[in-house]
This record gives C-alpha cells, sequence and structure tokens, in this order.
C-alpha cells in the first residue's frame, strides 16, 4: 500500500516538473524552432545512405556543375555530389562536435564536483590546474596538436582520422563547465538536504552523485548544449585550415578548405557547407539559450 | 595590498611556467614530433638523421630538453625557424606591425558598432530595433568566423564589380601588387578583413552589454536619478552607461590575447601578412621553434592580460584584495 501511493506521487512530483519545464520551454519559439531544425538535420544526417548517392563517387565528366535538380548542391572538383558530400560531412562534424562535448562535460563535472565538494587542498590544486588549462591558446594549441596528428600513423587508427581531433576539442575545453559545476557544489553542499542525508550515514559518492549531481543537471544540460555548438565550430575550423579531420572524408569543415581556388568558377563548393554549419550551430545556440530560460529561471538571458 | 600583487604576480609565473611545461611535453612526446620534418625527406641517410638529432639534442630526455630550452628562451635565443633559418622571435617582430594594424582598427570598429547598438537595445527593449539587433547578434555568435569571410570574398572580390570592370574591392594581400604605397589602397585592403571581425566580435559585446545595461536601468539610483529630474539623456549616458560599461572593458581587455586567434583565419583567409599566417605556415611546414615561440608569446599575453586586469580591479576595489 505504501509502495503504490510513494510511487503515485513520484510520478506526480516527476510529471509536473516536467510540465513546469515544458510550459516555460515552449514559449520560447526561437528554441522550439531550433530543437525541430537540429532534430531534423540530425535524422537527414543519420539516414544519409537513404537519401543521398555515395558522397565518394567521382564523375570527372561533370565537375563544377552548379545546383540542379539532378545535384541539389551542384559537384564539386571531382564531379562528386555536393548534397551526399554535405550529408556525409555532417554525420562526421556532429560526431566530433558530440564526442568533443561529451568529454568535456565528463572531465568538467567531474572536476567541479570533486573541487566543490570536498574543498581544501583538493580544490585548491584542481582550481590551479582549471587556471592553467583556461590560460592556452587553445586555437593555437589544436592547430599545434593537428600538426602532428594528421601524420601521426598507429596501427589501430587511420591518421587524420576524427576521433583523435575530439578527445583533444574536448579535452581544451572543460573549464567553464567545472566551475560552474563547482560553485553550484559548494553552494549545494551547505543545504539542509545534503547535510541530513549525510547525517543519516551516507557516503560521499551517495551524497554527490544522488543528492548533488540531480540537482545541478540543469546547469550542466545547458552548458553540454553550448557547448556542442562551441565544438562543432571548432572542429569545422580545425579541419578548414587543414589540422583536423582530413580529406577524402568529408567534414563541413574540410569541405570547405580548398574552396577559395574555385571561387571564381563554383562558389556554390563554398555556400552550402558552410551554410550547414552556421545552420546547426545557431539552431543548437537557440536550443541552448532556450533550456536556460526554462530550467533556470534565476538566469534569464531574455529579461 | 602589495602582498596581493606579489601573490597573484607568482601565481602567473607559476601557470606560464606549468603551460610551457604542458606544450613543450606534448610537442616533443608526439612521435616523429621535432623530426618529422627531415624524415620526411628522403634525400637524408640515417647517419645524416642521426647527427641531425644529435645537433638538436633530441637524444637527450624530454626534462633535460626541457631544462635547456627554458635555459636558452630566458636568455633570448628562442631557436631558429627551421624553414627560413632566421630567429623565431625575428620572424615574429617582423609580422607583428601587421596584426596590430588589422587588430587596431578592428578593435575600434567593433566598439564603434557594439556600444551604441547594446545601448539602444536595452533602452528600446521589445522593440523592432531591438529584435533586429538581438537576431543579428545571435547570427554573429554562431557564424563560423572563416566562412563568413569566404562569402565576403565571393560577394564584393569575385561578384560585384566596380565601375571599370574590376572586383569592387581587393579579396587578398596588404597592398595592390605593383602599385605604389597609398593610404586609399591600403584603406580597400582593410575593408573585408575588418568588416569579417568586427561582425562576428561586436556580436558577442553587444549581447553582453545591452544585459549589464539592462540590469542596471533598473537599479534604484536609475529611478533616483529620474525622480530627481534628470534628462532622459543624462540618465542613461551618465548615470547608467557609466556603470554598465565596466564589465565590458574587463571582458575586452581578457579578450585582447584572443583577437590573435581570430586574426589566425582572417589571415589566412585574406593573405594578410601578418602574426596569425605566420604561425598557421609554421605548423603547416611542422616548423616547431616558430611554433613553440608563437605559443608561449601568446600564452603570455593571455596570463598578462588576466593579471593585468586583476591589479586594476583590486586597485579600485579594496575587497578584493583582502579576501
Amino acid at each position: 500500500m505504501t509502495t503504490t501511493l510513494s510511487e503515485n506521487s513520484r510520478t506526480l512530483r516527476e510529471q509536473s516538473l516536467f510540465m513546469f519545464f515544458w510550459a516555460r520551454f515552449r514559449k520560447h519559439r526561437m528554441a522550439l524552432a531550433g530543437g525541430a531544425v537540429t532534430i531534423l538535420i540530425i535524422l537527414l544526417v543519420a539516414f544519409a545512405p537513404f537519401i543521398s548517392a555515395d558522397p565518394m563517387d567521382q564523375d570527372l565528366l561533370n565537375r563544377f556543375k552548379p545546383p540542379s535538380a539532378d545535384h541539389w548542391m551542384g559537384t564539386d572538383d571531382l564531379g562528386r555530389d555536393m548534397f551526399a558530400r554535405v550529408l556525409y560531412g555532417g554525420r562526421i562534424s556532429l560526431t566530433v562536435g558530440l564526442l568533443a562535448m561529451g568529454v568535456s562535460i565528463l572531465l568538467g563535472s567531474i572536476i567541479g564536483l570533486v573541487s566543490g565538494y570536498y574543498g581544501g587542498m583538493v580544490d585548491a590544486v584542481l582550481m590551479r590546474i582549471t587556471e592553467v588549462f583556461m590560460s592556452i591558446p587553445s586555437l593555437f594549441v589544436l592547430i599545434a596538436l593537428g600538426m602532428f596528428l594528421r601524420t601521426l600513423d598507429l596501427p589501430f587508427l587511420k591518421p587524420g582520422s576524427f576521433l583523435p581531433i575530439s578527445l583533444v576539442i574536448g579535452a581544451l575545453s572543460w573549464m567553464g563547465t567545472a566551475r560552474l559545476v563547482r560553485a553550484s557544489t559548494l553552494e549545494l553542499r551547505e543545504r539542509e538536504f545534503v547535510q541530513a542525508s549525510r547525517a543519516l550515514g551516507a557516503t560521499d559518492s551517495h551524497l554527490l552523485f544522488l543528492r548533488i549531481l540531480p540537482n545541478i543537471a540543469s546547469p550542466i544540460i545547458v552548458s553540454a548544449t553550448l557547448g556542442l555548438a562551441g565544438a562543432i565550430i571548432s572542429e569545422s575550423g580545425l579541419s578548414y585550415l587543414g589540422f583536423g579531420v582530413q580529406l577524402p572524408t568529408p567534414t563541413w569543415g574540410n569541405m570547405l578548405s580548398n574552396t577559395q581556388s574555385q571561387m571564381t568558377t563554383a562558389p556554390w563548393t563554398a555556400i552550402f557547407p558552410g551554410l550547414m554549419i552556421f545552420i546547426v550551430v545557431i539552431a543548437i545556440n537557440y536550443l541552448g539559450d532556450g533550456l536556460r530560460d526554462a530550467l533556470d529561471p534565476r538566469h534569464s538571458s531574455r529579461k | 595590498m602589495y602582498t596581493y600583487f606579489i601573490r597573484r604576480l607568482f601565481q602567473s609565473i607559476f601557470t606560464l611556467l606549468a603551460i610551457s611545461m604542458i606544450l613543450f611535453g606534448l610537442i616533443s612526446s608526439v612521435p616523429g614530433g621535432f623530426m618529422s620534418v627531415y624524415t620526411e625527406r628522403s634525400d637524408y641517410s640515417p647517419e645524416d638523421l642521426a647527427r641531425i638529432r644529435a645537433k638538436l639534442g633530441l637524444d637527450d630526455p624530454v626534462p633535460v630538453r626541457y631544462l635547456k630550452w627554458l635555459g636558452n628562451m630566458l636568455k633570448g635565443d628562442w631557436g631558429n625557424s627551421i624553414s627560413t633559418k632566421r630567429p623565431a622571435l625575428e620572424e615574429i617582430a617582423d609580422r607583428l606591425p601587421n596584426t596590430m594594424l588589422l587588430m587596431s582598427i578592428m578593435l575600434v570598429t567593433t566598439l564603434l558598432v557594439a556600444v551604441p547598438l547594446g545601448i539602444l537595445s536595452a533602452v528600446k527593449q521589445y522593440t523592432w530595433l531591438d529584435h533586429i539587433s538581438t537576431t543579428l547578434a545571435f547570427a554573429g555568435q554562431s557564424l563560423p568566423v572563416f566562412w563568413f569571410g569566404l562569402l565576403l570574398i565571393i560577394i564584393f572580390a569575385v561578384t560585384l564589380k566596380g565601375a571599370d570592370g574590376k572586383p569592387l574591392l581587393p579579396g587578398s594581400g596588404m597592398y595592390t601588387l605593383g602599385e605604389e604605397f597609398s593610404l586609399a589602397d591600403r584603406i580597400k585592403h582593410l575593408i573585408l578583413p575588418v568588416t569579417m571581425l568586427t561582425f562576428v566580435s561586436a556580436a558577442g559585446y553587444m549581447r553582453y552589454l545591452r544585459s549589464s545595461m539592462l540590469d542596471v536601468i533598473n537599479e534604484d539610483y536609475i529611478r533616483t536619478a529620474r525622480a530627481k529630474g534628470a534628462k532622459e539623456r543624462i540618465v542613461i549616458y551618465k548615470h547608467a552607461l557609466r556603470n554598465a560599461i565596466i564589465p565590458l572593458v574587463t571582458l575586452v581587455a581578457l579578450d585582447l590575447p584572443s583577437l590573435f586567434g581570430g586574426a589566425l583565419f582572417t589571415e589566412t583567409i585574406f593573405a594578410w601578412p601578418g602574426g596569425g599566417r605566420l604561425y598557421f605556415n609554421a605548423a603547416l611546414k611542422t616548423d616547431y621553434p616558430l611554433v613553440m615561440a608563437v605559443l608561449m608569446i601568446e600564452s603570455a599575453l593571455i596570463i598578462g592580460s588576466n593579471l593585468l586586469v586583476d591589479f586594476v580591479y583590486a586597485a579600485l576595489d579594496p575587497r578584493i584584495r583582502l579576501s
């Protein structure tokens, strides 16, 4: 009897929390649109093999063809279908973004939680490390690392693969999340419900993961969303300069790298990949903006 | 007061040392790393390669090499560029004025766009002007800066033609080849790179100023100023802006070093012979002494601007240095 009752009240509470969030979120029209566009692009990219031609298929008789019914985004310097390459490139670009964001959020959350919860020397050391990483010129270092990664040939990894670059982007962008999580943890550590749980004999990991973490999920979700947009921009910039994922694997960034010399003859090769980056990033940014307004009413960007 | 300054100064030196260790460790531990320039060329025999290794001191363990490198750096010897054989510091000093020219003009235009728009957006909140500039700012923040540069070239240096049938604006370099220096020519070459950087960086500052203006406008002392009969213009520019602009000044100061990051894309796309393009080319050629030199200067700039902002704040606000 008691179990049913508590289960009922639990679903009721979760439902109302979600309804509360949804009621706020749906008022933010641009965030709704951003979410819809993000989902649409993820679906398009995921089902690329069913939608488009082979992105590696060369057709040297049809080089630099402008957009047409056959080739929606035209063809490139080797006569490959740009639409197919944009979809397949999106797979890599979005994967790199998600991986890098995952690494960054994981590192940032763990360092922030440990630092804020234990305090003292642990906190001092971790915050010094955070400060060191914050002073690293990340774009320059990414290029320096890319300079080696693109020629690095390991038995289990092709040179210029997307994996190392994702890890590196993530490893250089966790600091903001760490500071945010630390500040929230410091505050929550002293709150009554955490103290009460501690008094009842809860262990550190119980307090950290079951009491504190759920209460700082909102800022983490928001910074994950905005971090995803940032990671996509980082990858595209790096690959554009030639230090990220290497051709012939297409990404939105490296598809743009040789376009500057083709601009007079085939401007579409320089327009579509960049347009996709722009659309995805602005959609995710609007989504993040709306999530922040809905999840964290104290910190509203709209006022 | 002085203990705070000295403590911060030591912290900064420690941070810079830690960064130099991380960077040196990373670059020297990557397989192939320092030697890749030579091993990629087939005309070196194994004996040649061994001699080069010995000459570069690569047979020592990494910590020893780090200490040697650090010692040389402190003496002012930052190594020679592998491709030009000239001292890395000289190479950088040659290019720096060009980057400074681009960056200083861009900073002025950025503030000229961001400050008035930020104020107007806040004062006229929720009007069409606010909606348009906030949307544009959001777009600016989501725009991949290098793609925006490519678009500018497509539009102004390829598609649009001037009265003489030539492209409207030059899309690369600092001057027209074969022409004598003229101010008009230099300005023409500056328009596109400056526009590219301005749009993207003004976006962030504009949104920031808007939100800090909105915070200030709702403060009691603004209501007091209005209540005593001050003109709206005086209330906004004398009372509100003065307080709202302080965080923006901090932000700009902290951002100064990262402007060189933006310069990296701009200079690469518009073939501007500055420090960013130097770094890009050095990385393409795995010219590690030059790469390390630029990395260290950039890190020092970031740490230096942080320190400067902290000092100014501590001088102005006693609560910071006492805590």
